[in-house]
């Protein structure tokens, strides 16, 4: 398969608050490809997911991000979703007041800039719901208000596989899953993956990526990519921690 | 069940999904600011106040001689009466009492079917969808045209069941007994200077009787508008809910936009009596120059309840505190009211619960939104009298500031003598609307001004359930048009 660039992250530098964050990303993901994103605590995983979803806090200093061939780094978040970048939030929000229903129905209809017929929309959304062992009483619940921590990354991927983005990111979306759940929430996101699909998951542990494997995995220390390898890579941080691998790059500057 | 909603079948299922569609629907047409010049006005008093005036309007609707002097008395109260001090005087003083027509008529006739209806005020209507209501599930209209009503039907049913529901003036004519033994027993016309006016010139607004043991299982609709320059509109509701009666009163209001100050200054009194249920559902938008100056109490008796479902989007000033006054053990009450405020407008809204009786119970939800330097304020009472058991009464104020420049404050008082066995809860928040949540909304796709109507609809959530569909999608609507709109 000839694959395209899908994302192009060149030279990225991020500030928060006049604070450098990213210092220099460069990363690529290609259509079909799954890439993992490890590295320490602060080390600005979240900062780069938020900056190429185009989070108002994240100033962009340096560095362009580009998705299917288009500039995107200057671009307004809802067109960013709009042209297939979808990011699935370690910390989502609550909207109160909004069902899940509405929700859904309401970025399908902005995504795909028309309305889904109710029926159509219903059956999609109920078969989702079942994959990710969701009850259907989470249909008519506002978004994100009051749900466990396992229900919030549930409702992310219920979205993503709703909204068959080109380019996933997820953020930490194993975290705060018991044992059946990740296994149901990977199922779900396997299922999503698309050869036309590219994906970056963000994690701290190898769990995750036993069920969804990486093409590429890639370590960020202190706002900079320090190693990119391949699925390898995850069990020797699994079984070393980031210590040696600092010491490593910090030696070969 | 008291607070059961009524139910309008499928309706209810679709509902949420009609709302969920509102976003796109919205078109100019829908800008109630159109004026209609097109309307003879068959009677129209000068100017000002005096008892000349009062006297003429008694006589025009061939009053009965006590109405005559109890519309006397008031207009000497009125005259005598400071304005309220609890506001900022200043606030008060923009309003000419002596530049305003207090009485017009349009038409001399009374319409009782849609086609006897002048077909100028007629066309106004259409604009506003009243018989599309109609054709949906309305049980009887009556329709205000500035201060007369010229539109009534009541369904078949309700006659028979013996249930009354008119405008004021024909309550008055047609049922005088019971007019004269509940008219303003509730609020008494010295009670403040905006009731005093409206005692003595009131005209129109709606007389409900419900029978013993009568429910009324679809919701009675009037719709008011004011619809001349400079022209006060004084209505005067009265509903009453005879023992183990129910009642849904249900009122929209739309008004077109003018460059002088209206003045609105309504009483509406609600009499539940004994394991009575009433609720009364408002809708208010009047245009930015009015001044919306309405006193609203309910009396609830023993095992009675009444709920208060009340919206404020329009107006200059609107001061408005729909109040509850449980006077029989086992009586309940709530009171479920949404406020926002734009530029140049002051929401100071609330509620009043007090309790004269044991085993009764009240809960004040209250959410406001102020933008672009608009101002909420929620001002409420909570009152125990002495001697009380088992009161429990809760009040949540939440209010959403959409930008820096816009003010929220609450002035709640409390007045219980005697703290023992009884429950009060009084929980304020104030949130501005989050970048976090404007970025995950638009980070799905969603453009920011739809995130924001989307934030602000949910905010409101709590309030717009509680509507019948057409209500819940045309308060979405408003406050689709509100955040559209820029200044004014
Ligand atoms: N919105 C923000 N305001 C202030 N500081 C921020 C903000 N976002 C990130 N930072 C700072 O940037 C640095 C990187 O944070 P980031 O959240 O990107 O790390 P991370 O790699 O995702 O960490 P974790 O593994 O704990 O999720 C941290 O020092 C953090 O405090
Ligand atoms: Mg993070």
């Amino acid at each position: 398969m000839a694959s395209e660039k899908l994302l192009v992250i060149e030279n990225l530098q991020v500030n928060v608050e006049d604070k450098p964050i990213l210092r220099g990303v460069n990363l690529e993901v290609n259509e079909g490809e799954i890439h993992a994103l490890m590295g320490p605590n602060g080390s600005g995983k979240s900062t780069l997911s938020n900056t190429l979803m185009g989070h108002p806090t994240y100033t962009v200093t340096g560095g362009r991000i580009w998705f299917k061939g288009r500039d995107v780094t200057e671009m307004p978040t809802d067109e960013r979703a709009r042209l297939g970048m979808f990011m699935a939030f370690q910390y989502p929000v609550a909207i109160p007041g909004v069902s899940v229903t509405n929700f859904l129905r309401s970025i399908l209809k902005a995504k795909l800039g028309q309305d889904v017929p109710a029926s159509e929309f219903r059956k999609q959304m109920n078969g989702t719901m079942k994959e990710l062992s969701m009850d259907p009483s989470f249909a008519k619940r506002y978004v994100n208000d009051g749900f466990s921590g396992g229900e919030k990354k549930r409702c992310e991927i219920l979205q993503m596989a709703m909204l068959k983005p080109e380019l996933a990111i997820l953020d930490e979306t194993d975290s705060g899953l018991d044992i059946d759940a990740l296994r149901i929430v990977c199922e779900g996101i396997n299922q999503t993956f698309r050869p036309d699909m590219g994906m970056l998951i963000i994690t701290h542990y190898q769990r995750m990526l036993n069920y969804v494997k990486p093409h590429v995995v890639h370590v960020l220390v202190a706002g900079k990519v320090v190693k990119t390898g391949g699925a390898e890579l995850v069990q020797r941080l699994e079984a070393e921690g980031y210590d040696n691998l600092i010491r490593e790059t910090a030696a070969a500057v | 069940m008291a607070s059961k909603q009524v139910d309008f079948g499928e309706k209810k299922v679709i509902k949420e999904e009609l709302i969920g569609e509102v976003n796109k629907a919205v078109s100019d047409e829908y800008k109630y600011g159109f004026h209609d010049d097109d309307v003879a006005y068959s009677f129209k008093s000068r100017k000002g106040l005096d008892h000349e005036i009062v006297r003429q309007i008694s006589e025009l609707k061939k009053e009965p001689k006590w109405m005559r002097d109890y519309r006397l008395r008031a207009l000497e109260v009125f005259l005598k009466k400071p304005l309220p001090t609890f506001l900022s005087t200043k606030a008060l003083e923009g309003i000419d009492f002596a530049d305003i027509y207090y009485f017009m008529r349009a038409s001399d006739k009374q319409g009782k079917t849609w086609e006897e209806v002048d077909p100028a005020v007629k066309r106004t209507f259409d604009k506003l969808g009243i018989p599309e209501a109609e054709r949906k599930f309305l049980a009887g209209v009556t329709a205000q045209y500035d201060s007369e009503v010229v539109y009534h039907s009541v369904r078949e049913e309700l006659t028979k069941k013996g249930v009354f529901f008119s405008d004021m003036d024909s309550g008055l004519r047609e049922h005088e007994d019971l007019v004269r033994q509940y008219f303003g027993t509730v609020i008494p016309m010295a009670d403040n200077k905006f009731a005093a006016l409206n005692s003595a010139v009131w005209s129109g607004g709606s007389f409900v009787y419900v029978p013993k043991g009568v429910k009324v299982d679809i919701p009675l609709q009037a719709y008011f508008r004011i619809n001349s320059d400079n022209m006060g509109q004084f209505e005067r509701t009265l509903i009453i809910a005879d023992e183990g009666s129910s009642v849904h009163y249900i009122e929209g209001c739309t008004a077109p936009t003018y460059s002088s100050n209206a003045l609105h200054s309504a009483v509406v009194e609600l009499i539940a009596m004994k394991g009575a249920t009433i609720r009364y559902t408002t809708i208010q938008n009047w245009s930015k120059n009015v001044y919306n100056l309405v006193t609203k109490r309910a009396v609830a008796y023993e095992k009675a309840r009444v709920e208060w479902i009340d919206g404020n989007l329009g107006s200059k000033l609107t001061v408005k505190y729909p109040a509850i006054y449980l006077m029989g053990e086992g009586a309940s009450g709530e009171v479920l009211s949404v406020a926002y405020a734009g530029s140049s407008q002051h929401q100071d809204a609330g509620a009043k619960i007090v309790a004269a009786a044991s085993n009764t119970s009240g809960t004040v939800t209250s959410k406001s939104i102020s933008r672009q330097g608009g101002r909420t304020s929620y001002r409420g009472l909570t009152k125990v009298y002495p001697g009380c058991k088992n009161v429990h009464i809760h009040t949540v104020c939440d209010a959403l500031l959409m930008d820096e420049d816009s003010r929220s404050d609450t002035y709640p008082t409390m007045q219980i003598d005697d703290e023992k066995d009884v429950n009060i809860g009084h929980e304020a928040t104030v949130s501005k609307i989050g970048t976090e949540q404007l970025f995950y909304l638009t980070s799905r796709g969603i453009s920011e001004d739809d995130a924001r109507l989307m934030i602000v609809n949910g905010f409101i959530e709590p309030f717009t359930k509680e509507l019948p569909l057409e209500y819940a999608v045309e308060l979405n609507r408003l406050m689709q048009l509100e955040m559209e709109g820029g200044i004014g």
